[in-house]
């Protein structure tokens, strides 16, 4: 190579490369990637800047303000952080249990062909608009809970010392337990076809070893298979708390919309989501406008912590011995 | 050269007058979901009669309709309350309310065992609605329904989850009949309920209230007979205990007519006289006193006349009360303020 490097070696290089698609293939990509991060940071952006008249004014105590007083320009977060976290919270205690349950049986204990056709109609579950589980949760599940399963956890479990506290009170049908089984229902076919799908990675000599070994049909799968898709499953349950975190019109109509905090499953509740999409479009002043712009930003870092700690706990399984999905 | 100029000049000339005329008008509007129905069949039929004029109005919300306004966005907007000094001190230029229909909130109620109409006294509904009155056979109820017998059950009460103009009617009847719940709730599109589960919409609340025995929620008076709800009567400033029907709510207009202020920004819930229904208001046009654009503003005019003296007829046809003879006078006369 002589010392005087010739001009088009340096275009020519890059025609070269271009033609091969790596640079562009390159580019391309990461310019989305970034366009995502963009996006969300902007979104963060304007909700920071809209809200500040209501930071301004309430500051840290917004968090832990229970009233809210469009009246007279007082507004507080707490009632709304509270329900939007039980409602959450129930919806998985129901939908967890059931959804691995049926993941189970869906992967390791069904014959293939059920198996198959099961969870192909879940996955249209999970397509159905949020509007009509609205209309389910308020013509089926709110007039159960009022009549039959109201009355029937009120009295088996309303005396019991701790619980009872979570069990007494009176019951309109609609509140935070009607809202946790409504959100449930939306959210189990998401853990059921995650964790299926993860459950039917796991190697056959995991399950042909532990067998081997002695144990049952279900030890194996319990004891074996399960733990090995612990973190896809784990995956799967923060997707679902994901969707009942945000979820807005469902909600709305079956929670009772009452933004207060109370103990009891029965009472009526009011969550984020439902909060901004009742008020917003009537919401005149500029301060109450602001105080609801703030409650979106509290709910994305809510949201984002929650799907902090999910990576976290993902990543402490994986390092317990879980296999990285 | 400059015969050339000269030519050119001409088209241009010749080309923007005729394109003026052709040119259909557009007129964007925004506000007030209550007056939605009647709306629409006004501007259809205004458009009918005059092609060449489009009035485009989007329901998103009196909140919606005044901060667009404020902004500039739409040409005029419409609102269920009327705009508050602090909003109108915000606008670059004078806003003008014009009434163009009535509307009414009413009581409906499912109380197991009641088939017969109730009275409600303003201290009842107000007592209710503060969580003061928790029983369906508490004396304040019982004492204007002899014969009828109440249960000794919790009222439930339903309210409206979203901001609305039917909240803020019946606040604002609240406020002036209860200085408790002024001082403490006030009235507003949305407020601070001291009791009560929200219901989304009027259908939101009249489902909730159909469902769940021994319970009281508000509704607007077309909803309620377009769905054939039952409701209640409402004790009226005279002392009468009046079921809301289209000649009530006019009557409390013209009753409140008198006292008007002239930039119609009145609320006429609890107006003096017998045949009135208590629970009445009015809903409005914000149109800004001053449109530079000379077409608009001649478009603009020419449909409130048009909506002051036909329009009207629409009204009961869809169920909202006509404006009262004396407010249609007064509107007439403020229609020349728009310059």
């Amino acid at each position: 190579m002589d010392g005087a490097a010739p001009p088009e070696a340096g275009p020519r290089a890059l025609i070269d490369s271009l033609r091969h698609g790596d640079e562009i293939a390159h580019i391309i990509t990461l310019t989305f990637a970034a366009g995502i991060l963009l996006i969300t940071s902007l979104l963060v952006y304007e909700l920071w800047v809209n809200s500040h008249l209501s930071r301004a004014k309430f500051g840290w105590g917004f968090f832990w303000t229970r009233v809210w007083d469009p009246n007279f320009d007082n507004f507080g977060a707490a009632p709304f952080i509270y329900g939007t976290l039980v409602t959450s919270i129930v919806s998985l205690a129901i939908a967890v249990p059931l959804g691995l349950a049926a993941a189970i049986f869906l992967s390791e204990l069904a014959p293939r062909k059920l198996s198959d056709t099961i969870s192909f109609l879940i996955d249209l579950l999970a397509a159905v608009p949020s509007v009509i589980y609205g209309l389910l949760g308020i013509f089926i599940v709110v007039p159960l809970m009022r009549t039959t399963i109201g009355p029937m956890l009120i009295g088996s479990l309303g005396h019991v010392p701790i619980i009872g506290q979570f069990f007494k009170g009176p019951n309109y049908g609609v509140g935070f337990l009607t809202a946790g089984i409504v959100l449930a229902i939306m959210v189990v076919p998401f853990i059921i076809s995650v964790s299926r799908e993860v459950l039917l990675t796991v190697p056959r000599e995991q399950r042909e070893a532990a067998l081997s070994l002695g144990a049952t049909r279900w030890e194996a799968t319990w004891k074996v298979v399960v733990p090995w898709a612990r973190s896809g499953i784990l995956g799967s349950v923060f997707l679902a708390l994901a969707r009942a975190l945000g979820e807005t019109m469902a909600v709305t109509m079956v929670i009772g919309n009452d933004p207060k905090i109370a103990a009891s499953l029965f009472a009526p509740g009011y969550t984020i989501a439902a909060v901004i999409a009742n008020e917003f479009t009537e919401a005149t002043g500029d301060l109450y406008l602001s105080a609801l712009i703030e409650l979106g930003l509290v709910l994305f870092l809510l949201t984002f912590i929650l799907n902090g700690l999910a990576r976290l706990l993902i990543i402490a399984t994986e390092r317990g011995g879980g296999h990285p999905s | 050269m400059r015969k050339m100029l000269v030519v050119l000049s001409l088209l241009l000339a010749a080309a923007s007058t005729a394109g003026a005329q052709s040119n259909p008008l557009l007129l964007n509007a925004a506000g007030a979901t209550f007056p939605y129905p009647i709306y629409s069949k006004w501007f259809d039929v205004y458009h009918t009669a005059h092609p060449n004029i489009q009035i485009n109005y989007q329901s998103i919300g009196s909140g919606g309709g005044i901060r667009q306004l404020l902004a500039g966005t739409v040409d005029f907007g419409a609102s269920d309350g009327p705009m508050s000094d602090d909003q109108l001190a915000q606008s670059k230029v004078k806003i003008l309310h014009f009434p163009t229909v009535l509307g009414a909130v009413i009581p409906t109620y499912n109380v197991p065992g009641v088939s017969t109409g109730l009275n409600f006294t303003q201290k009842a509904i107000a007592g209710i609605y503060l969580g003061t009155i928790t029983k369906w056979n508490d004396p304040e109820i019982a004492n204007a329904n002899k014969g009828v017998t109440l249960p000794n059950t919790d009222i439930v009460v339903v309210h409206r989850s979203d901001g609305s103009g039917t909240s803020y009617i019946f606040t604002d009847f609240l406020s002036k009949v209860s200085d408790d719940w002024k001082n403490k709730v006030g009235k507003g599109t949305s407020v601070n309920w001291p009791v009560g589960l929200g219901g989304k919409g009027n259908e939101g609340v009249s489902g909730l209230v159909k469902q769940t025995p021994n319970s009281i929620g508000y509704v607007e008076l077309i909803y309620a007979v377009q769905n054939d709800i039952p409701y209640g009567k409402v004790q009226n400033a005279a002392g009468k205990f009046v079921k809301a029907d289209l000649a009530g709510v006019t009557a409390a207009a013209s009753s409140a007519a008198k006292d008007m202020p002239d930039d119609f920004r009145v609320s006429i819930t609890n107006a003096p006289g017998a045949t009135v229904y208590p629970i009445s208001s009015f809903t409005w046009l914000l149109i800004p006193a001053q449109i530079p654009d000379a077409g608009k503003r001649d478009a603009i005019k020419d449909f409130l006349k048009w909506m002051l003296v036909d329009g009207q007829k629409y009204n009961e046809g869809l169920s909202y009360a006509q404006l009262p003879k004396i407010v249609i006078g007064k509107e007439s006369k403020a229609i020349a303020l728009i310059q």
